[in-house]
């Protein structure tokens, strides 16, 4: 605890941000969504979305819960067809290479993309230190020696900010960290394998309003670096953290802008009367 | 991260796949090749017998003549005087722990009566042949008997040998009966709030409501209990042979020495003088596991039923 | 009406108190170092152990073990893993069928499949037969302490980019193990005091063996053959080794209780 944080910017709020997101326009996508249905057996979860996420930038995927949001987040790293009876038609280009091709592993793809999940998910029976270097220990990678990983673990706990509460117990268990904790792990972990993209599917729904704080502050700092996309159902929340929010109703992409203009002047009149709250 | 291919093999996934399914395909081949491997071994008995294998009381190694009717009779008497005895018990083991008992004693006894069920075979026979036979021959027989003259009835006449179908009978319903309890328990705690409170509140006292809200909801898995129970009697090897008498004839009287199938193949199987006496062991063998299957099936789906009603 | 429930209980619980005291009071007295150290002895000399018969039972549920944990620990991950496939619930409920056999009926099926065709009782084929018997307890148990594992945990791992078998085997089966060794210990327990599948595959054996190929003894073997047989020191001698059997079931069953969560047990919630 003697240790200062990491140079942390102070926190911003996104109306701070519309610079930011007017810059949005030019930067090159490191995955663009085409055409893509979802289904859950006959269900279309997601109807033909299309959306670029912008590198370096913080997406928010916003709507009411059953929309379909987890659902298109899912399919950009191929999780959603680890469900029974789930299938994706259309493509998703992750550096302009579709991996929804035949040939491609879903495994190679899941490597490259970090992802966190509602509810933390350390693995139980590793130590705090084995979770972080986890995604290491999965097939076909030739894993960095013990003493390198030890170094990744700490500058991925440092950059989940998690550093200082859990440096004197690395050895310990995951599991007697507090659930806060125990979510800004399971980010840390997905950041050690240093994945350009990663997905955060309502990564604060479980948490205190002091965690949910710091998971934000968290996301906030890793724009530039990480090209991250957040579902939520917190409008306030995808206000405050991210350049560019998506708006989804019914399995349908209803409108996808900057985030400052789509909660000031949305285009679409559902996107309004949801930020209004007149549904949802 | 460098930018390499996405692609890979998963053969991993691939043999892991094949692996988990072949262990699991395993049981149903294992299952099948039981049945036919008893049944090729059973053939030559069920060929040359027919029905008679089921219907005659004549087991005549030296001759060569096999019926195993006092086996089947004794298999299902001593089980059904089990099921008797144990399934009032078990049943009210069952309502006392799940109803009435003090939460600090319901833990104790449904674990000492899990207990019985952790008893190995050979352990009750033993204790049967050294405790349960002797107290019926020297104590239990003459008494009914002589002080409640019950000798000239069918079910108690002949002489109190000890080893008997009612010496078989006890010590099954000792061993059957944590399974139905267990069973009954677990059936009991599935009985949803909303059937109790409604009976509580019409007035009933709690008896009345175990009675009229608790036991006719659970009443199809308590019977699936039983028949579980009844399925571990039908098949019980060990303890039965060795407090049965071992003898092969039907006699309307407990007191009378038996056989069971289980016990006839555990008696007969390693001397068997010829082939055809080993076939028609193997037989006898053959008719337990059909049994066997028809009840287990039978109990399975009733307590299938009730887990699925219940949730 | 309560007190007749409070009557079932006591009836239910007191034949378990009368084997359990004569146990020990039968056993104990015949029961000595040389019982555990020395071999059978005949008729009239003193000093029989059962060393040979202890060494059975544990060479049977090594062997025992050997086949059924991997068989069981497999196909209870299949059943798990592929919960509402149509050939899951047919060998969810093949297994249950196949637990609720007469261990008599496995013991004659073994003979014929192992024994008759090479005209030789033997440890293997005993072995086998009780493995035969713990397939579908270790499978059943393994499907449902792997059902308690969070889905979120496969998930975490599947998006850590973890190939499937990996994900099942270091995270969920490892998170799940404390239970799976538990019911691994009952699964044991339950074997060891077999006896009717070993009357015709161990078949018995009075002398000191360690082959797998030939007849081996077992307690229980040792015991029933002890117990039919006229002569009072035997007698004695399967007392001491009920009392020993019956030492060993509970002991592996209360090991299984109390399995400790290991370092980082499934105390994930």
């Amino acid at each position: 605890m003697t240790e200062p944080r990491a140079a942390a910017p102070t926190f911003r709020v996104a109306t701070n941000l519309t610079a930011g997101s007017a810059a949005a326009t030019a930067t090159p996508s490191i995955v663009s969504v085409k055409s893509l249905d979802a289904y859950f057996g006959a269900t279309r979860a997601v109807r033909d979305a299309t959306l670029d996420f912008p590198e370096g930038q913080v997406t928010a995927i916003i709507g009411p819960s059953g929309c379909g949001k987890s659902t298109l987040l899912r399919t950009l790293n191929r999780m959603h067809e680890t469900v029974p009876t789930a299938r994706v038609e259309g493509e998703v280009l992750l550096e302009g290479k579709d991996i929804y091709e035949r040939s491609v592993n879903p495994i190679e793809v899941r490597k490259r993309i970090g992802m966190v999940f509602q509810r933390p998910t350390p693995f139980p029976t590793m130590s705090i230190r084995d979770n972080v270097v986890a995604g290491f220990r999965a097939a076909g990678r030739s894993a960095p020696p013990r003493a390198e990983q030890f170094e990744i673990a700490e500058w991925a706990l440092r950059r989940a900010a998690l550093w200082d509460e859990v440096r004197d117990r690395l050895d310990e268990s995951a599991t007697a960290l507090s659930g806060g904790q125990q979510q800004r792990l399971c980010i840390a972990r997905a950041l050690a394998t240093r994945p350009r993209v990663l997905l955060l599917d309502e990564p604060t729904a479980s948490l205190d309003p002091r965690s949910t704080q710091k998971v934000e502050e968290l996301v906030y700092e890793l724009r530039g670096d990480v090209t991250v996309v957040i579902v939520t159902h917190n409008m306030q929340q995808a206000a405050r953290v991210s350049d560019r929010t998506a708006f989804m109703l019914l399995g349908e992409l209803v409108e996808v802008a900057p985030t400052s203009r789509l909660f000031t002047s949305p285009s679409d009149e559902r996107t309004e009367a949801y930020i209004t709250g007149r549904f949802g | 991260m460098p930018s390499t291919s996405l692609h890979g093999a998963s053969l991993g996934d691939r043999i892991y796949r094949f692996t988990t399914t072949a262990f699991a395909a395993s049981v149903p081949l294992l299952l099948v090749l039981l049945g036919v491997e008893v049944m090729i071994a059973a053939w030559p008995a069920l060929k040359a017998f027919h029905f008679s294998f089921l219907t005659s009381s004549r087991w005549d190694a030296v001759e060569g003549v096999f019926g195993a009717a006092p086996a089947i009779y004794g298999t299902i008497i001593s089980s059904v005087l089990a099921l008797v005895i144990a399934t009032p018990l078990a049943v009210g083991v069952a309502i006392f722990l799940s109803e009435f008992a003090p939460p600090w004693l319901r833990q104790p006894v449904a674990f000492l009566v899990d207990l019985l069920a952790a008893i190995p075979s050979v352990v009750y026979g033993l204790w049967g042949i050294f405790v349960l036979v002797p107290l019926l021959r020297e104590q239990v027989m003459p008494f009914i008997t002589d002080r409640l003259h019950l000798g000239n009835t069918p079910l108690f006449s002949g002489p109190a040998y000890g080893p008997s179908m009612l010496a078989a009978g006890l010590i099954l319903a000792i061993m059957v009966l944590p399974y139905i309890s267990s069973v009954t328990r677990e059936v009991l705690m599935a009985v949803p709030r909303s059937q109790r409170e409604a009976a509580l509140a019409l007035g009933a006292t709690r008896w009345e409501m175990i009675r009229g809200a608790v036991l006719p909801y659970a009443s199809s898995g308590i019977l699936g209990g039983v028949i579980l129970g009844l399925g571990r009697a039908l098949g019980e090897t060990m303890a039965v042979t060795m407090v049965i008498g071992n003898r092969h004839e039907i006699s309307s009287s407990l007191f009378a020495p038996g056989y069971t199938m289980a016990s006839l193949i555990a008696n007969e199987f390693s001397e068997a003088t010829n082939d055809m006496h080993l076939s028609a062991l193997m037989a006898v063998g053959a008719v337990l596991l059909a049994l066997t299957l028809a009840v287990n099936m039978l109990a399975r789906w009733l307590v299938w039923r009730v887990a699925r009603q219940g949730r | 009406m309560i007190t007749l429930t409070v009557v079932a209980a006591l009836l239910a619980t007191l034949p378990l108190v009368f084997i359990l005291a004569l146990l020990l009071k039968q056993g104990a007295s015949s029961l000595n170092w040389a019982f555990f150290t020395n071999m059978p002895k005949p008729v009239g000399e003193t000093g029989g152990g059962m060393a040979n018969a202890m060494m059975g039972t544990v060479m049977l549920i090594g062997v025992a073990s050997v086949i059924g944990l991997p068989v069981g620990i497999g196909a209870g991950l299949y059943l798990a893993e592929h919960r509402g496939a149509r050939f899951a619930s047919v060998v969810r409920f093949l297994s249950d069928v196949l637990n609720g056999l007469p261990s008599i009926v496995i013991g004659i099926f073994a003979w014929q499949f192992l024994v008759r065709p090479v005209k030789q009782f033997s440890a293997l084929a005993g072995g086998i037969a009780l493995g035969v018997m713990m397939i579908p307890l270790v499978t059943r148990a393994t499907e449902e302490m792997i059902r308690l594992v969070p889905d979120a945990l496969r998930e975490a791992a599947l998006a850590l980019g973890y190939p499937r078998w990996r994900t099942s085997l270091t995270i969920v089966l490892r998170t799940a193990l404390p239970g799976i060794v538990t019911a691994a210990l009952v699964a044991v327990a339950r074997i060891a005091g077999e006896t009717a599948p070993l009357l015709f595959t161990a078949f018995g054996n009075q002398f000191w063996s360690t082959s797998f190929m030939h007849p081996i003894s077992a307690l229980p073997l040792q015991i029933f053959s002890y117990a039919i047989s006229p002569y009072d020191e035997w007698h004695a001698l399967a007392w001491a080794g009920a009392l020993v059997l019956l030492a060993l079931v509970l002991v592996i069953s209360l090991v299984a209780r109390f399995v400790t969560r290991s370092k980082f047990g499934a105390g994930h919630d």
